[in-house]
């Protein structure tokens, strides 16, 4: 048909549109189409969004004005950033969340990730005083309390020890935490987007305390400070320290940024992330746990009744397809790859069943290798959309045979007034327009 | 050489042969080093340092540094509210503020020290840490105007809310006892699936436009780039009815044009025809209602057939 230009591109399904639901949201084509008037017809095309897009003159047979010309020189950019046609794809704050810019959450944009690691600059952020911008030369580290070697620690000095890199998730405990009593939040951005995961690396810090000799007869907990204004400061489990806690320097190849603790971050694979302390500048090992604010007045989790449950840090299996998620649509029926993320804090993922019809039937999905200790895990289906309103939920199944709660068992146990730990199984509904919302389910 | 070897052993921290560091990187920590940076304090009372501080010189220290963020009254929830809502955790309004939610008062006193005021963290003495201590104490009700707090009188505080948490769970260690028990069923699961929420309309735009906050192309829908009037007549099922050129239970589509040619009112008309049904234009077999189908793509598609159904 005339006025249909062939090849295209067309906005992603991650889309989710200003304009009141049914109120001309749809056009013809599910979502995003235009009737645009040509010569000789109606355009039932979905609207590019890109002007440069519509232009037939770099479009087969002709040839690109890009290749036809010189690029831009190396080192346009020394460090390199991503191509100006994404540079859309950011961290952002949901509106109204919290009172200050310093202390705050940024989400990571799950929608647009592939794969399971997290681009340094998309890694969520979360401080509770602003980033600090800390002299590498002068951050010291030190440990004390129940050791015979209490020792203060230089970046140079820390960087001499053997290192190792692990792939491990950080997920914050408030994650999904908007969620718990209804439907709260548009996109998968902001609905589990605390959420990132990176290859870490740094001294375990199981070596630090060898050197600083604990007294293992008193020690069992290790108090872990910030540099940032808010010192922040976390209780670790002594077991914990000694198996896979690292101090971190080096995050995917390069040095931490800012946002997520340079020069140094403690890493506590598997437990939730407010535990990861950034901008490290103290440990000490005692014998009993300390009681902070962000786990006596935050981070604690209210059950039916008003008592909070206490140092409550594992973050158990969970998963969520991240496309077609909420705010995306579906252009047409046809193939569909489900696609979405799987962890668990106490090991590694086994299994990711999907289902299109709210849970009631479920088939077992791919898992992307690696399939990693505590890291996030990809996992992909294939699905036929037959137009018809559909309801899609993943589930995850970690190695210990831990099988991810739907939300009426979660609630059952913790009620609805909690703001951590929700890990229930989330559900995005596909109407007849391929309009993907965020939906609960009974 | 010998010199070097002396040094050498010089580094190496006075401890037992098995306590020997394996490395010994670092410098010993001094207990001068060690005094300025541990701020903790614990339940126990363990890290407060000397001092005191009262209710009365609390109250003229917040209302200088703190009353703008936290309210005169400590009622302010713009941040997290200080004062208030003791004993509403059970109710079904629970008003979770300090006085409400903490167990000890000792990590009120930790937290002002290390991190408050806000915007200039670590600048207060300990004597104003404890007067403000006092002064948020009194506010809650839990400290008598009087009050004055040191060392050994803050550990002693009983905070209502010192019984409200608990570690009774299995969140503190990996192979801790999960509180869910769902089982992987697979097929017939749920005797009912009923939607208990969705996207409150006022809510739906509070975080912007996800169309600027996205990829511009990609993935799945691309196989849906160059739909046209006839697909969308196709996945409507309008061609169980109608052909493009050949009439069948109901007119072509081009017949449906070269009718109406050069009627303005067309449009309306068979927009209003389709959605709602009709009969005896064409023939004996009426034209069933389409109302499920959105006006748009009734107008879309009506514009199609009117231009020539190509």
């Amino acid at each position: 048909m005339s006025g249909i230009l062939p090849g295209r591109i067309l906005a992603a399904p991650e889309h989710h549109l200003t304009s009141p639901p049914n109120a001309g949201r749809r056009q013809f084509l599910h979502g995003v189409a235009a009737s645009v008037a040509v010569t000789g017809g109606v355009a039932f095309a979905a609207a590019a969004r890109n002007a440069a897009a519509e232009d037939a003159s770099n479009l087969p047979p002709n040839v690109p004005d890009w290749s036809k010309t010189l690029g831009a020189p190396i080192l346009a950019s020394p460090y390199g950033v991503p191509s100006r046609y994404v540079a859309n794809v950011t961290r952002r704050e949901s509106p109204g969340l919290t009172r200050t810019p310093y202390s705050s959450v940024a989400f990571t944009p799950l929608q647009n990730l592939f794969g399971i690691i997290t681009p340094s600059g998309l890694h969520f952020e979360r401080h509770h005083a602003g980033v600090p911008d800390i002299d590498p030369g002068l951050h010291r580290l030190m440990i004390h309390g129940l050791v015979r070697n209490p020792r203060i620690y230089t970046l140079d000095d820390l960087m001499r020890f053997p290192s190792v890199s692990r792939i491990n998730f950080i997920e914050c405990g408030a994650n999904t935490g908007m969620e718990w009593g209804n439907v709260a939040v548009p996109t998968v951005q902001y609905s589990h987007g605390m959420l990132s995961c990176s290859e870490w690396t740094g001294v375990p810090l199981s070596t630090l305390l060898d050197e600083a000799g604990i007294d293992a007869k008193q020690a069992h907990y290790v108090l872990a400070e910030g540099a940032d204004g808010a010192a922040l400061s976390r209780t670790i489990p002594l077991a914990m320290a000694l198996d896979d806690v690292l101090v971190c320097y080096g995050q995917n190849g390069e040095m931490l940024r800012p946002e997520q603790g340079f020069p140094i971050r403690l890493l506590v694979p598997g437990v939730q992330g407010v535990s990861s302390v950034k901008w490290l500048r103290r440990l000490e090992v005692g014998d009993q746990p300390w009681n902070t604010r962000e786990e006596s007045l935050h981070y604690i989790d209210m059950m039916p009744g008003g008592v909070h449950r206490q140092y409550s840090w594992i973050q158990e299996a969970k998963s969520v397809i991240t496309s077609p998620s909420g705010g995306q649509v579906l252009l047409d029926r046809g193939y569909h790859q489900i696609t979405g993320l799987a962890w668990s804090g106490r090991g590694k993922v086994a299994r990711v069943d999907v289902s299109s019809d709210g849970g009631r039937n479920w088939r077992t999905a791919r898992l992307q290798a690696p399939v990693l200790d505590k890291a996030l895990t990809r996992f992909r289906i294939d699905w036929t959309w037959n137009g018809e309103p559909a309801l899609l939920q993943s589930r995850v199944i970690d190695d210990t045979g831990f099988v991810q709660p739907t939300l009426a068992q979660l609630r059952h146990v913790r009620g609805t007034r909690s703001i951590y730990h929700n890990n229930a199984i989330q559900t995005w509904r596909v109407d007849a327009t391929g309009a993907v919302s965020n939906v609960q389910v009974a | 050489m010998s010199m070097v070897f002396a040094a050498l052993l010089a580094s190496v921290p006075m401890s037992s042969a098995t306590a020997a560091p394996k490395y010994g990187f670092g410098q010993p920590a001094t207990p001068a080093q060690i005094a300025g940076w541990d701020i903790d304090v614990r339940p126990d009372g363990k890290g407060l340092p000397a001092g005191r501080g009262s209710v009365a010189a609390g109250q003229r220290i917040y209302d200088a540094k703190c009353a703008g963020c936290h309210g005169t009254f400590g009622e302010s929830n713009s941040y997290l509210q200080i004062a208030g809502g003791v004993g509403s955790l059970a109710s079904d309004q629970p008003v979770r503020t300090t006085g409400s939610k903490l167990n000890y008062a000792t990590t009120l006193w930790d937290y002002i020290n290390r991190a408050m005021p806000f915007e200039a963290p670590k600048t207060l003495t300990p004597d104003e840490v404890y007067a403000l201590t006092a002064y948020v104490l009194n506010l809650n009700d839990i400290l008598p105007a009087d009050a004055v707090l040191d060392r050994d009188s803050l550990p002693r505080v009983k905070m209502p809310n010192r019984d409200g948490l608990t570690t009774a769970h299995g969140f503190m260690t990996r192979d801790g006892k999960p509180d869910t028990r769902n089982v992987a069923c697979m097929k017939d699961c749920a005797a009912q699936i009923r939607l208990s929420s969705e996207m409150p309309d006022h809510a739906r735009d509070q975080h912007g436009d996800a169309n600027e906050q996205t990829r511009m192309f990609g993935a799945a829908p691309a196989t849906a780039v160059h739909k046209s009037g006839l697909e969308a007549a196709r996945a409507f099922a309008c061609t169980a009815c109608h052909g493009v050129s050949e009439g069948a239970v109901g007119p072509a589509f081009r017949d449906i044009a070269r009718r109406y040619s050069g009627d303005g009112a067309a449009e309306t008309v068979l927009v209003a025809k389709v959605k709602t049904g009709g009969a005896g234009n064409w023939g004996s077999v009426p034209m069933p209602a389409q109302g499920q189908l959105q006006d748009a793509d009734v107008r879309a598609l009506v514009q199609w057939i009117l231009a020539g159904a190509n």
